[in-house]
Parts: structure tokens; sequence; C-alpha cells
């Protein structure tokens, strides 16, 4: 490179501060081939069903099916089957959307914003991660469509996007809770979009070593023919910056616009105006523990040790580190914000959160969020993938709690004594939820089985042999 | 030979096959390609590529779509059916913005795909190359530099020697 740029004048400073390469660690160990790389991860849809898939895609199945009994049974009988009663009528679910759109963040965050700052080892999580986004959207996607209790309206023209109605009414573009609608279904949409797109070298890689003429077929239709040329290649890369740069705003809007829905309101303990990097840090938090969660045992089961590296691993925690500590000065800023405020109900909101009834449910979220975290900060915890492994659960938990505390404790003590109330969840609630988590391990083992787990082409590209000066 | 698509040179390294665009690139040849299993960085300029025209389609997209969010708020709310909510102005670019924010990656994400997909003329899913009996080699670990019999300079003798001056692996014919 500077012998193309000798012609220019080197800046003298550069003389003087002597900059050095820092060395980073590889991305793939023990000096992997493109071919080994290739055969680990078709490998593993290649193989023979393995017992233990069938074994986990019969419980998800029927975990999966607690909540469509559950949302056919609220279809059926009306919304009164949730818990969801006078003063609290937001509970549970728009807990679990903001849960679940929360999940779905590392991956955007990891495909997008880590691709533009060019940070190589996303490429072996990157994938996984995607498809982890999508199948919490769709897990998202299903509280606030059911919670409107008559679903069909939910879908008929005029009720959430502005189609033309029978009764010439337009939805109301004041609302945030409307803005949520085009900020998830076009998060969904982007991400589905650039999932696939990041898809289709595999696709092609998969189609080409394909034995059976069923597997060509199907992963020829789906590769749409890409054949490797670097004529191809040049627009498509160009295209994947693109679908990042447009991704990265996207991830930081999404979770901006769903703190809308509880930030422009004013309610206490709801009305401030932390709530958009606070929701986003935590987004990207939970997302991050999910992330570990998932991928931890499939390094384990597939022997991905030397594409999912101690390197991987420590990134993400750090990760984990740097947005749990920002989650925890969220935390505390929103009391100090309440008390400099002198607004007597902002002060009584916050409070009440820590020693009013749901002052259990504050404590589990400050021990999962803001003190489990904190264990990263030894290289031997990062080290040890089972302390990791339950320490990102920890953080799934704390991310639930940190919404159902949002929601429910703001709502159930606000303005007037005599409306004051105590929000439980009921059966059906419970049921409809637990069974989410069945739903996403459907798709999940589903992706696991049909799809190449790790972008290959990318990971490829980031080992030291992909680079033409390399000896 | 009517029925031959082209020659094909197979190559070991990404150094080797950058080092052979670039010499195919001088010697003027117009219809070939470098088949690869994952972008090579530096490749664009060794074949003497332009840049990619995807991010035209983005713009387009980009704008449409923010254009298509603010006419909807107005149509909508401040103008087919007006809805005046505690006296707040019927249409306003600030409650405005998120929506059409949305609706600008919607609409510039989709363009530049479309735009990715007729650029390279995809889907297509029949091409010389995907016939060779090498296809698996393509998307794993090998590198390939194909010379199209359609080019103008294309003679059959002479550009084999000149391929093989490129010191490749292995050269062969491509069927149509």
């Amino acid at each position: 490179m500077s012998s193309s740029h000798s012609h220019e004048v080197r800046p003298a400073i550069l003389d003087e501060v002597n900059p050095v390469d820092i060395p980073r660690p590889a991305c793939v160990d023990n000096n992997r081939s493109f071919n080994w790389i290739t055969e680990k991860i078709c490998g593993i849809i290649e193989e023979k069903t393995p017992t233990w898939w069938w074994v986990c895609f019969i419980i998800a199945c029927a975990t999966a099916s607690f909540t469509f009994i559950g949302l056919a049974y609220l279809t059926v009988t009306g919304v009164g089957v949730w818990g969801l009663a006078n003063p609290v009528n937001w509970g549970w679910a728009i807990v679990n959307f903001v849960f679940w759109i929360g999940i779905g963040h590392a991956g955007t965050l990891i495909s997008a914003i880590l691709c533009l700052l060019r940070q190589k080892w996303r490429t072996s999580i990157n994938r996984a991660a995607e498809a982890m986004t999508i199948f919490a959207v769709v897990c998202a996607g299903l509280f606030p469509v059911f919670h409107v209790g008559r679903v069909w309206f939910a879908l008929y023209p005029g009720y959430l996007f502005p189609f033309p109605n029978a009764n010439a009414i337009w939805p109301n573009f004041r609302s945030a809770l409307l803005w949520d609608v085009f900020a998830v279904s076009t998060y969904g949409t982007v991400s589905v979009l650039f999932w696939y797109i990041g898809l289709i070298p595999d696709f092609a890689t998969v189609r080409d070593r394909a034995k059976t003429k069923f597997r060509k077929i199907a992963y020829g239709i789906v590769a749409m023919g890409w054949r490797g040329s670097n004529r191809h290649w040049s627009n498509y890369e160009m295209l994947y910056l693109i679908l990042a740069g447009l991704s990265t705003p996207l991830v930081l809007s999404v979770h901006t616009i769903v703190s809308f829905d509880f930030a422009i309101s004013l309610v206490p303990g709801w009305h401030t105006t932390i709530f958009p990097p606070y929701f986003v840090a935590g987004a990207i938090f939970s997302g991050f523990g999910m992330v570990i969660t998932l991928m931890l045992p499939l390094r384990a089961i597939y022997g991905l040790q030397d594409l999912i590296t101690q390197y991987h691993i420590d990134c993400m925690t750090k990760i984990i580190l740097a947005t749990g500590t920002m989650v925890g000065y969220a935390y505390g800023m929103e009391f100090f914000i309440a008390a400099y405020g002198a607004n007597e109900f902002e002060i009584f909101a916050f409070v009440n959160r820590a020693f009013g009834n749901y002052a259990w449910a504050y404590w589990i979220m400050i021990s999962c969020n803001v003190i489990s975290p904190q264990f990263f900060w030894f290289k031997s915890i990062r080290e040890n993938t089972t302390l990791v492994w339950v320490i990102s659960l920890f953080v799934n938990v704390g991310m639930w709690f940190e919404r159902f505390v949002i929601t429910v404790t703001s709502l159930s003590r606000d303005f007037l004594p005599s409306s004051w109330g105590y929000y439980s969840p009921t059966v059906v609630d419970i049921f409809t939820y637990l069974g989410t988590f069945g739903l996403f391990s459907v798709l999940f083992l589903l992706f696991l089985r049909f799809v190449p787990l790790m972008a290959m082409a990318e990971i490829k590209a980031v080992t030291p042999q992909a680079d033409p000066h390399h000896h | 030979m009517a029925d031959k698509f082209g020659i094909l040179a197979k190559f070991d390294t990404p150094a080797d096959i950058m080092h052979a665009a670039e010499k195919v690139r001088d010697a003027g040849f117009k219809r070939w390609d470098v088949i690869t299993p994952f972008p090579i960085h530096g490749m664009d300029g060794a074949m003497g590529l332009k840049r990619s025209w995807v991010p035209r389609f983005t713009i387009v997209g980009g704008t449409t779509g923010f254009i298509t969010g603010m006419s909807m708020i107005f149509y909508t709310n401040a103008f087919d059916y007006k809805i005046l909510i505690g006296g707040k102005p019927l249409f306003s670019p600030f409650f405005a913005f998120p929506v059409s924010y949305e609706l600008t990656i919607l609409f510039s994400a989709f363009a530049s795909i479309i735009g990715m997909f007729i650029l390279n003329k995809l889907p297509m899913h029949y091409h010389s190359a995907l016939k060779a009996d090498k296809v698996a080699e393509m998307s794993d670990d090998k590198f390939f530099l194909y010379i199209e019999s359609e080019d103008p300079q294309f003679d059959d003798a002479k550009t084999r020697t000149f391929i093989e001056g490129l010191h490749p692996v292995e050269v062969s014919d491509m069927e149509k």
C-alpha cells in the first residue's frame, strides 16, 4: 500500500508516534483450510439427522403447541383470559413483545454494525444470530397482533396498516403504536432480506455438493443461480455493505420506537427521555445473551471450537459487559432524574419499584442485569464456557424482568391511590409465553437442519490465506 | 468449435488468480470472468471493474420511500380523513418522521436488492460455469478464470496458449 502512495508527503508526526500494528487474534483457529470449513459446515446439514435433533424437535413442537392452544382459546373466548384488567391494561403481552424484539437485536447488530466497524469475528456467528433475529421477531409479532382480541381485524385493511377501508377512516399516525407497526414490520422484512442475501453464496455451495436430485433442485432454486463470478461479487459486496448501512439505523430506531410506546405517554416511570438509548442497550444486551445461550451448546455438539474461538466468546462477553453496565447506568439515572426532577409521582414510581409490592421483580432484574455481567471483567470466567452460558441465561431472565418491571409497576400504582391494583398473569398468559420458546426452538432446529449454520464464504474471506498478499 | 463456451483455468491460491486476472485485463479481453468461493480483496481492481451501480438504486429507493411516507401521512391524516387530536396540527413532519424513516429504509433495501439482481442478471439457473464438472470446487476452495469464445480477441489456439502462460493448475474447455 505504501509503495503506491509513495508520491504523497508522509506527515512528519507519523515518524514520531511510530504506530505499531497490534496483532489480532485469528478468527479461525488451527490454520484450517477453505475445504475444511466447507466440509465442516456443509457436513452439519448433509449428515443423517441426529437423534438428539429429533428429541429436541418433538419437545419443541409440544411446547410450541402451548402458544397455539393459548392463542386459539383467547381468540374464541376473548382477551379476558389474559390477566389484563384495570389498572394494568398492558401486561405480559407487551412484556413478551418487547422481550422478543430485544432478543432479535444482537442478530442485526452483529450483521450490520459490526460489519460496518469491520469486526471480522462477526462472520462465525452472524448467520445463526440473524436466524435468531427473524425467529424472535416472529414470536414477538404474535403478542401485539393477538392482544387486540378480534385478531382478524389486525389483518383487516385499515386497522394496523393504512389500507382504505369501508368506513374511510385511516389510522392515526400521531400514535407511537402505529410507528411501531411500521418499525417492526420493516425490521422483520429487512432482517429476512439481509439474511437471505447472505445465504445465497452458501446455498450455492450446498447445491454444488448436493448428491440427490431433490437437494440439487431445492438448493438450486434458493441459490438463484449464483456462481461466484467476481462481477457478481462486486455488486453483491456493495449490496451487503449498503444493507449493513441501512440496518444499522434500523436496529437503533426499532427499539427506540418501541421505547416511544412508553416514553411519549405521561405515566410516571415511563415518561423519561433516557428510554430510547436505554432500550437499545438493553436489547443488545439480551440479544447477545441469547446468542451465547444458543451458540455455546452448538459449538460443543458440532465441535466448532475452531470457528467459534475463545476470541469470539471474549468479544461477545465484553459486549454483554458493556451493555449490561449501560443498562445499570440507566437504572441509576432514572432514580437520579426522578429525584432531581422533584415530581412527586415520578419519585413515588421509582421508590415503589425498588421497595413496593413488585420489589421482588425489581431485585431479580438488578441481580441478573447489573450484577451478573460484571463477572465478565475476569478472564478466568470468560474462559469458562459453563459459567459464560449460565450468566447468559441470567441475562435473558433479567431482561424479561426489566420489561415486566417497567410495564407493570408503573401502571399498577400511578396517580390515584384509589385506582391502584396488583397484576398477576393467568395460566393462559404463562403457557402462551412458554410456548413461544417452543416455537422459537422449532424454527431454530429447522434452521440447523436445512441452512448452513455459518457464513462459509465470509469465514473463508477472513482467514489469512484468503488475502492475496498472504505468503 | 461452435458449442464451446470458453476456456477455463484453475488456480490454487487467491494470489495466483489475482495475478492471472491482472494479465488478462492488461491483454485487453472483454468477455471473461473470475469465479471464486468468496470475494477476494482487490480483485475488482485486478479485473479493472468499475465501482458497482447498486448505490444508485439505493438512493432512488430511499427517496421514494421517504416521499411515500410523508405524502401517505399527509393524505390520510390531514387531507382525506382529517383527524384532529388535542389541537395538534393536522400534519407535521415531526410526527410523520418515524414512519417515513422506516419506509426510507424499507424501500432502499428492496431497491438495492432488486438492483443487485438486475445488475447480476440473477436469477439465472443455467450458466456454462455451473455445468462444468469442477463446479463443486468453484464454491469450495479453488479459484477459476475463464475467457469466453464470444470475446472479440478470442482465438482458440492463441487464447489457450495465453491462458497456459498464466501458470494455472489445470486448463479445460467449457461446454455451452
